[in-house]
């Protein structure tokens, strides 16, 4: 492994303190990792909503997860452009966020608008589900409930 | 007492920062009194997207004023005159339908001035704004659905909705001033001409006020002066109550 996999494993595998389940590489919110020729790591990340309070942990957890890799000299650096978009999660984190029980973010950039797929409930896997309130415990969750099996669940409202 | 930056960018940052600030505030005195949990976290929520906000801003304006200031000093220790929000965002939050309605009006303006300042010449202005705008669309549609249900409600919620919206209708007229500030602004591509956005503002108000029943004011009384620092009663009030804590153990952490 290079030094450069090296250190985007170790930032990449931080969690998200909200939804540990989910490390930053499955958000999308790990932007880029450099390593230059004096062993300096530049790392950076994104906030997934302008104000969202869990940044400044991992901004944190990034530094010490890279310096834990071996590398003691590293800057985390947060990047506002391009804005995030939950088109950047991960299949594998969107499975892991259904298995947690959050439904996932459905695609955002299709071209067939007309056909929104239905938000499943991560339950039982029906596509009968409304809104009950389109904010929730976080800036990306929005709250839904199965009309078919009655559980209230989270949903990671596109973005 | 802090000397309000000298550069015309700096100051138009500063600016809308303090929007975004004041107003995070006033919704944050919402935190365990709304009328129901789900508007508890709404309101929270709205009020964290225009802190992140303010936050990237007053960073912003620290690089452009040249001063390095923290964020914490611009938020906690600059006394009423050197806020340079506009007087709607400070406006108290009266019941419900006060709120509702600021919202209404000023996340309309806000929609239209993020999207155009997402094309901003500043590099940073416009990466804020890029991000804002997907997060204003949320609250707009959340002051717009609120108003619908108020206004074409019963008599009781469209009596004090139409009286929130007669009391606030003044302070929007400041949205749209232009000022040498603003001037320079424009002139440099940093920002769009204030006056130009009032077309598209009043078409999308008119909208929602039509569908929610309510009267269009027809007052012509438009104070004005929070650019320049000069404030309505209330926000001393306001500052004096957010600052206590930080101004009695200065540089305190937990």
């Amino acid at each position: 492994m290079t030094a450069l996999d090296r250190a985007r494993r170790a930032a990449g595998e931080v969690a998200d303190p909200e939804i540990p389940v989910l490390t930053i590489a499955d958000l999308g919110i790990l932007r880029d990792v450099r390593v230059d020729a004096s062993g300096h790591v530049d790392v950076d990340i994104t906030p997934t909503y302008s104000g969202c309070p869990a940044l400044d942990m991992i901004r944190a957890d990034v530094a010490s997860s890279v310096r834990a890799a071996g590398y003691a000299d590293v800057t985390v650096n947060v990047v506002l452009s391009p804005a995030w978009t939950t088109d950047w999660m991960s299949e594998t984190g969107r499975r892991k966020l259904r298995e947690y029980g959050i439904a996932p973010p459905r695609p955002r950039e299709s071209g067939m608008q007309l056909l929104q797929i239905a938000v499943a409930c991560p339950v039982c896997g029906s596509a009968h589900t409304s809104e009950v309130a389109h904010f929730a415990s976080t800036q990306c969750q929005a709250l839904r409930r199965c009309t078919d099996c009655a559980e209230p669940f989270p949903h990671f409202k596109e973005h | 007492m802090i000397a309000v930056a000298a550069d015309p960018t700096a100051v138009y940052a500063l600016r809308l920062a303090d929007d975004c600030f004041v107003l995070s505030h006033r919704l944050a005195q919402w935190s365990s009194r709304a009328p129901a949990l789900e508007e508890d976290v709404a309101l929270t929520n709205i009020a964290l997207d225009l802190l992140g906000q303010a936050r990237a801003l007053y960073a912003r304006t620290a690089e452009l004023d040249g001063t390095g200031r923290s964020e914490d000093l611009y938020a906690f220790l600059r006394d009423e005159r050197d806020f340079v929000n506009c007087l709607l965002v400070e406006q108290e939050n009266g019941d419900f339908a006060v709120t509702v309605i600021r919202q209404l009006l000023f996340s309309t303006f806000q929609l239209q001035a993020w999207a155009a300042l997402s094309q901003s010449t500043d590099a940073s202005i416009a990466a804020v704004a890029g991000k804002a705008v997907k997060e204003v669309t949320y609250h707009l549609d959340h002051a717009t659905q609120w108003t619908l249900r108020l206004g074409d409600g019963t008599m009781e919620s469209h009596t004090r909705t139409q009286a929130a919206l007669d009391q606030l209708w003044p302070y929007t007229a400041e949205l749209f001033e232009s000022d040498a500030v603003a001037r320079e602004v424009v002139a440099r591509g940093v920002a769009p001409d204030p006056e130009r956005l009032r077309t598209a503002w009043d078409a999308s108000i008119e909208l929602v006020l039509r569908e929610a029943t309510l009267d269009h004011p027809s007052t012509s009384w438009a104070p004005t002066g929070g650019r320049r620092g000069l404030h309505t009663e209330c926000f001393g009030y306001m500052l004096a109550e957010m600052q206590h804590l930080h101004r009695a153990h200065p540089g305190a952490q937990w």
